[in-house]
């Protein structure tokens, strides 16, 4: 620290660097790949430290998945006052998901993105690359200043990203001019709830913005602060009446970017929030306001229905699955309003499972629109016969996304019936079973043009090459995996979720981890080792 | 089109523009004591290649600036400072932890490590910065102003 002249004797290794590399190595990784200048070097590089970013993630998750967590401060200045990194079980997962995703689209994007795009690949790549650390930064950081500046730079790049699309459809512009509007506002709220809570507390760091909370939940400031912070949230995850962005960008985005985006981006808004609601303001302010019950179960039912009724009706697959999305998402709202341990866990489980799954459909959307040219359901009719794998695939991932049993989406609607049961709201398990039958009347129609059609006579579509085939069958297999084998996903989520409901986010009991205190020098290997008592495995 | 018009503007011009870069660089490396620093620095020496390519056309601020080498600019000031931060990770401490960079004497250490990342966001700042420029001045209208 500034004017301490204490020589630290400890020297970080490299494990205890962990947190600040899982964010350096792909935020790094944009500028040398715009410095080199060189399509393939740019494919190499990103495609590397995307698989560094995930060895990282995972060894983080093993770390934090019995509970705890590791802190890591930012320049070396200590939390309340500097930037902290903090992993627990919950963004250890979302990580984890996140980085996974990344590097197995990236092999995916290699021979889609040619296809699709002409120009600049090393400037795609480079935005790639920021999305995916903003996404990143935005999970793993623990200052709530922090969320909103790497927000922007994913809400940034993904802009980019989607207007990407114009050279096959122009309406790729106007679709990311929606979104840079919308998300800007969304961004705005959000910023702006969060200058309420300093205005309020005096302080950004979300561990101590949560305990100096404590005490005011009647004030104004406060409860003004959580309504913007959930509306811009809500806006950037697309819950539902904030959600138009959401189907015109995943429909008109180059397929590798719709793959990416559906799978993470969402999914690190929603997992913001549940920050926000759960661990700087507590699960009994949440419950107090009554928030979740009058506004969340009302907009997550809409959304379930409304979402999975309009993609009935489409005639595009990629923009079917975007609306689909919407539906998914209203489920994990829905996780959220039934604030109980099974809830929670379930919105946790489904982000990673619908995250798989839509990656896994996307993909596949993708492999059609490099065969067929586009993705309406008169160009693909009858290639899944054309396309064996690619078609097993959909199916695949289909039946993940309505929930059968034995796949992951089976998982996490079950633990949300069981959640609804336990809070004795019998009606909304009904539901939730309601709409899991629009869920097969949309993945049936997919199913239906894509084998019972006739194929056209002239189409000579054939299984997209390996470098695609194989990211596909990888994700098709990992829902079947999570489907059947549920501990790294359940229990992940059962962690993350009793770390969410006590309101923690591991500052229960700050006495017990050193880097807490503010005037902390010597920290380094020792104690982010001690922390790792979930063993590496 | 710009040929020889203007002749008291390209005189001043031709002065400032050294001034201006001068001043630029005055407000990057003394901005640890004063107001100023990377960011206000890299307007600065941005306004300095505008002010050149407004008055004597975009081609001639190109040749001294070229797009590309501007490209890699941005890109080199935020591999400077995000590598500030990787060595002193290498060095044992956290990312960014300047004290790193004189362990007997932090603060000389944040002296150092602060005017490294401040030369990286000078740099980065001002090649965006040109990079907007050369953005929207090498736009031409769809419909030339004599068509209308």
């Amino acid at each position: 620290m500034a004017g301490d002249v204490e020589i630290r004797e400890v020297a970080m290794t490299l494990h205890a660097q962990l947190p600040a590399l899982q964010i350096v190595v792909p935020f790094m990784t944009a500028p040398l790949i715009v410095f080199f200048g060189k399509r393939e070097t740019a494919w190499w590089l990103a495609f590397l430290s995307c698989s560094v970013s995930l060895v990282i993630s995972y060894l983080l998750l093993m770390q934090v998945i019995g509970g705890g967590f590791i802190s890591y401060q930012m320049g070396g200045w200590a939390p309340p006052l500097g930037i902290e990194y903090r992993i627990d079980a919950a963004n250890g997962l979302i990580l984890f998901l996140i980085s996974l995703v990344a590097t197995i689209t990236m092999p995916f994007a290699y021979r889609s993105i040619q296809a699709e795009i002409t120009r600049s690949h090393t400037l795609f790549y480079a935005c790639l690359m920021l999305c995916f650390t903003g996404l990143m930064g935005m999970v793993i950081t623990g200052d709530a200043f922090n969320v909103f500046v790497f927000l922007e730079v994913s809400s940034l790049s993904t802009y980019v990203l989607v207007a990407m699309g114009a050279e096959r459809d122009k309406r790729a512009l106007t679709a990311a001019f929606d979104y840079l509007i919308l998300g800007t506002i969304g961004a705005t709220f959000f910023v702006i709830g969060i200058g309420f809570l300093y205005m309020a507390t005096g302080t950004l760091n979300m561990a101590d913005l949560a305990d100096r909370i404590q005490g005011q939940e009647s004030s104004r400031t406060v409860r003004a602060g959580f309504a913007f912070i959930v509306v811009g949230l809500g806006l950037k995850a697309a819950m539902v009446p904030l959600h138009l962005w959401l189907p015109r960008a995943y429909t008109y985005a180059p397929s590798a970017v719709t793959v990416f985006l559906a799978a993470t981006a969402t999914k690190a808004s929603i997992y913001v929030m549940l920050r926000f609601m759960f661990s700087v303001y507590q699960p009994e302010f949440v419950f107090h306001t009554n928030v979740l019950q009058i506004l969340f179960i009302p907009l997550a039912l809409l959304a379930m229905f409304g979402g999975s009724f309009v993609a009935v009706f489409q005639t595009d697959m990629k923009r079917m699955l975007a609306y689909s999305s919407i539906g998914q998402i209203g489920y994990m709202l829905l996780g959220i309003a039934m604030l109980n341990q099974s809830g929670v866990s379930a919105t946790m489980v489904h982000m990673f499972n619908h995250g798989i799954t839509k990656a896994v459909l996307f993909m596949g959307v993708g492999a059609f629109v490099l065969r067929a040219g586009s993705s309406f359901y008169d160009n693909i009719g009858g290639l899944g016969r054309k396309m064996p794998v690619t078609g097993a695939v959909i199916v695949i991932g289909g039946l993940s996304l309505i929930g059968i049993p034995g796949t992951a989406g089976f998982v996490s609607k079950w633990l949300l019936v069981q959640a609804a049961f336990e809070n004795d709201m019998w009606p909304i398990a009904l539901l939730i079973v309601l709409s899991s039958l629009l869920a097969v009347i949309y993945v049936w129609r997919v199913f239906e043009v894509i084998y019972l059609q006739a194929p056209n006579e002239w189409s000579e579509a054939s299984d997209p090459p390996m470098t695609m085939l194989v990211p596909m069958i990888i994700l098709a297999v990992a829902c079947v995996y999570f489907g059947i084998f549920t501990d790294l996903s359940l229990g992940a989520a059962g962690t993350a979720a009793e770390a969410l409901l006590n309101g923690s986010f591991g500052m229960a009991e700050p006495s017990l981890d050193t880097s807490a205190l503010p005037l902390d020098v010597p920290h380094g290997a020792g104690d982010a080792g001690a922390d790792a008592t979930g063993g590496d495995h | 089109m710009i040929n020889h018009h203007h002749l008291i503007l390209r005189v001043v011009t031709k002065l400032l523009v050294g001034a201006i870069i001068l001043f630029a660089f005055y407000v990057q490396f003394h901005g640890d004591f004063s107001p100023g620093g990377g960011f206000q620095a890299g307007v600065l020496m941005a306004a300095a290649f505008i002010i050149y390519g407004l008055v004597f056309g975009l081609d001639k601020t190109q040749e001294v600036l070229p797009p590309w080498v501007v490209h890699k600019l941005s890109a080199l000031g935020v591999l400077i400072y995000s590598g500030t931060g990787v060595w002193s990770m290498m060095l044992g401490y956290p990312f960014l932890d300047y004290g790193a960079f004189d362990p007997g004497h932090p603060s000389h250490g944040q002296h150092t490590g602060i005017l490294a990342v401040e030369a990286g966001v000078g740099l980065t700042v001002a090649a965006v910065m040109v990079t907007i420029y050369y953005g929207f001045g090498a736009r031409y209208p769809h419909i030339s102003d004599e068509d209308w």
